[in-house]
């Protein structure tokens, strides 16, 4: 089947619809960068949408009742369910075409959204459920990496040596001293048709992705990774936020790639690297490092570009510069 | 016992019985993780789907807390949706159990008891049913599989109903329940719906007209909209009994929201619900032969309380023996029911002699000189300061 082309690609940002339908006056921080990837996400996937939104930064922020900042249905219920929550409401809706109730050619894209705590830890189970039943949900994680609702303590998805306010440095503890899970291979393990990694500062990139991951629900799940800088957890200025997230993939810490029905390719190619100082330099939760520990994460950051390299069959990803 | 139409009536099991409600109600969604001795449940409704007498979807998932979470967010989507459960399931639930009733789903889900670990015992008692009566849903007990039956359809009537928009569970006991066989009368899908017409969640999630379910509510608000809810369930009370009375004129089978039973004539009455209830109907008449002023106050809705029934039975009454198969650790009553109902007692200014009885922990066997045992103690009266552990070892 193909469905090529159904959702159209744009090449830059000016081919997204000028209409709003994630408006503004939410409460998230000034320089939260999670705002800019809920408004690109809402206008590719378009008012035939329902979000399910798991507990956390974007939805405390965003639906102070009595306000909402959503004008397209959204539902929350807990922070560890959203997997099943987005399954519930596409049976509901299968069921209610089947038996006549709702149009039977109405297209609803059902889009859940949760942090890193509510999707590679609490909420992992449960989105395991979802993707190996084949539920036809895009769920986009917006991975601040670490629990930043509550107060930034620390996450699986927390990189190696980040300061969180429950791995705080000190002379025993230097920070989070295991490494980030892979949760983007822990989703294509299920077999889903679409998996991917995006990052705000690469914006047409991301918005293709989430264009694709909808077009995939034809077949099954999809699921994004998007890495959200976060001001207030990551200790940067505000304005920095776009910055560090592209150093991010420059200096081979957040590579963009997708798992097109298994198919893998790196899609931000880096001819040179730049050095991983360059991204922790701006982020007061690395000041604490060494010169050697940054030496030691730059070691771990070029055994990943390895991988990736591996996993492209070729070098996408190139050395330091 | 109710009058069994012999003719049209199919031996089933309440599990089954159950099964056949889901079946005959034309459930849109069905969400539901096995459990002991809830299993026959969702085995039965499965092969309905399977073989295409129940078109429905229904959803494998991994655990009963995405059971429930898939359940409400499917009815608030405005599908008509069932789940089942019991014991630990019910337990893995609870954070989810006010959730439901919180976002006000109109779903409804049965309840096989079973006790809860640790340690670990697949057999009945009520300590999960009495664990979650706190969660702001609609609570019924059955005491026949033709009661199981016949509640479900009566709860999709109600729950759906604009005025209530609340969770209901259907409980009975686990084994001595679900998986016994008794004469059912099951009405078929056309009388069943033409009863319980389906109402689908007014304000569902649907792209035509955008809303917010799940919002944070701040401290300006949060306490309004928990008030609703306990509005809404005392509330519910008149349109339960409403439906219970429009299903005996349809069905022939009522059951009101509590029963008192060979209650003419009793100085003391027996207070349980379920199994216990039904086997008491089979022992009284002969206890009452043996001289045992005994009658029997069938708790049939508990959530929300039936309280006016309650002072209705209970006010000339000397002694009133409360069954509880739950245990409320370290509480001034340890039976559950025994502290709802000195409070009851209090609040209403009624005169009767309380005597607390915790049985059945575990399914420890209950024979019919047990219950003879119990109904000479309700007869007997006398002042029982503490908890009587029935049958325990100590």
């Amino acid at each position: 089947m193909s469905s090529e082309k159904k959702v159209k690609r744009i090449k830059s940002l000016f081919d997204l619809p000028r209409d709003e339908i994630f408006i503004s006056g939410h409460g998230l921080c000034a320089g939260c960068t999670a705002g800019t990837i809920m408004r690109t996400l809402t206008k590719v996937a378009g008012k035939d949408t329902i979000i399910v939104n798991a507990t956390g930064c974007v939805e405390v922020a965003t639906t102070r009742y009595p306000y909402s900042n959503w004008l397209v249905p959204w539902f929350h219920s807990a922070f560890e369910n959203t997997g099943a929550s987005a399954s519930g409401i596409v049976a509901a809706i299968r069921a209610m075409k089947k038996k006549g109730i709702i149009p039977e050619d109405k297209k609803v894209n059902v889009i859940a959204v949760g942090g890193d705590g509510g999707t590679v830890d609490i909420g992992l189970q449960s989105l395991s459920g979802m993707l190996e039943r084949g539920d036809p949900v895009m769920y986009v994680l917006y991975d601040n990496e670490a629990y930043m609702n509550t107060g930034i303590q620390r996450s699986g998805s927390t990189p190696y040596g980040a300061w969180t306010t429950t791995t705080p440095a000190g002379k025993v503890w230097r920070g989070e001293w295991r490494p980030k899970k892979d949760i983007a291979s822990i989703a294509a393990a299920h077999g889903i048709p679409y998996v991917a990694t995006a990052n705000p500062a690469y914006p047409s990139d991301m918005a293709n992705k989430f264009a694709k991951g909808l077009e995939a629900l034809e077949e099954g799940p999809s699921f994004i990774q998007v890495l959200m800088a976060c001001t207030t957890g990551w200790r940067f200025d505000p304005s920095l936020g776009i910055t560090i997230s592209r150093l991010a993939t420059e200096t081979g810490v957040f590579p963009l790639y997708e798992i097109d029905h298994g198919e893998f390719r790196v899609t931000f190619p880096v001819a040179k690297r730049k050095h991983v100082r360059e991204y922790l330099k701006l982020q007061g939760r690395f000041a604490h490092l060494t010169d050697e520990e940054i030496e030691h994460i730059q070691k771990l950051v070029d055994a990943q570009v390895e991988k990736i390299n591996k996993r492209a069959g070729k070098t996408v990803i190139g050395p330091l510069g | 016992m109710q009058a069994i139409e012999s003719k049209r009536a199919r031996p089933l099991n309440t599990n089954h019985a159950i099964a056949n409600a889901v079946k005959d109600l034309d459930v849109d969604v069905i969400s539901a993780y096995p459990i002991t001795p809830q299993t026959t449940v969702v085995e039965k409704i499965s092969e309905f789907v399977a073989k295409g007498e129940l078109e429905a979807e229904f959803i494998h998932v991994e655990s009963e807390h995405s059971a429930l979470s898939a359940a409400i967010s499917s009815s608030v989507t405005g599908a008509r949706t069932f789940t089942a459960t019991a014991s630990q399931g019910l337990a893995l639930m609870h954070e989810i159990l006010h959730i439901a009733s919180g976002l006000r789903a109109p779903l409804v889900m049965s309840v096989a008891m079973r006790s809860l670990s640790a340690p670990i015992s697949i057999w009945n008692d009520q300590g999960d049913l009495f664990n979650a009566r706190d969660a702001g849903w609609i609570i019924l007990f059955a005491h026949t599989a033709q009661e199981a039956y016949d509640s479900v359809i009566q709860a999709y009537k109600f729950v759906e109903d604009e005025r209530v928009l609340l969770p209901a569970i259907i409980a009975y006991d686990g084994y001595l329940m679900s998986h016994t066989i008794e004469p059912v009368v099951t009405e078929g899908r056309e009388k069943v719906i033409k009863f319980a017409p389906k109402r689908h969640y007014p304000y569902r999630l649907d792209p035509q007209k955008p809303v917010t379910i799940g919002p944070i509510a701040p401290p300006e608000y949060y306490y309004e909209i928990k008030y609703q809810q306990v509005k809404a369930i005392n509330g519910s009370l008149p349109i339960i009994e409403e439906v219970d009375k429009d299903f005996e004129k349809e069905f022939g089978r009522g059951y009101g929201i509590m029963e008192c039973y060979m209650c003419e004539g009793a100085n003391s009455l027996i207070m349980t619900n379920a199994s216990y209830a039904a086997s008491l109907k089979a022992f009284l008449p002969e206890f009452r032969e043996q001289g045992l002023k005994v009658g029997l106050l069938r708790l049939r809705l508990y959530r929300p309380f039936p309280l006016k029934k309650f002072v209705e039975y209970t006010s000339d009454i000397k002694n009133l023996l409360v069954v509880d198969r739950a245990i409320s650790y370290g509480a001034p009553y340890q039976g559950p029911l025994a502290n709802e109902v000195a409070g009851a007692k209090v609040k209403e200014g009624l005169g009767f002699n309380i005597i607390s009885v915790v049985a059945g922990i575990g399914q420890r066997r209950m024979d019919r000189e047990d219950f003879y045992a119990l109904a000479r103690m309700a007869h007997e009266g006398g002042r029982h300061e503490e908890t009587v552990f029935y049958g325990v070892r100590e």
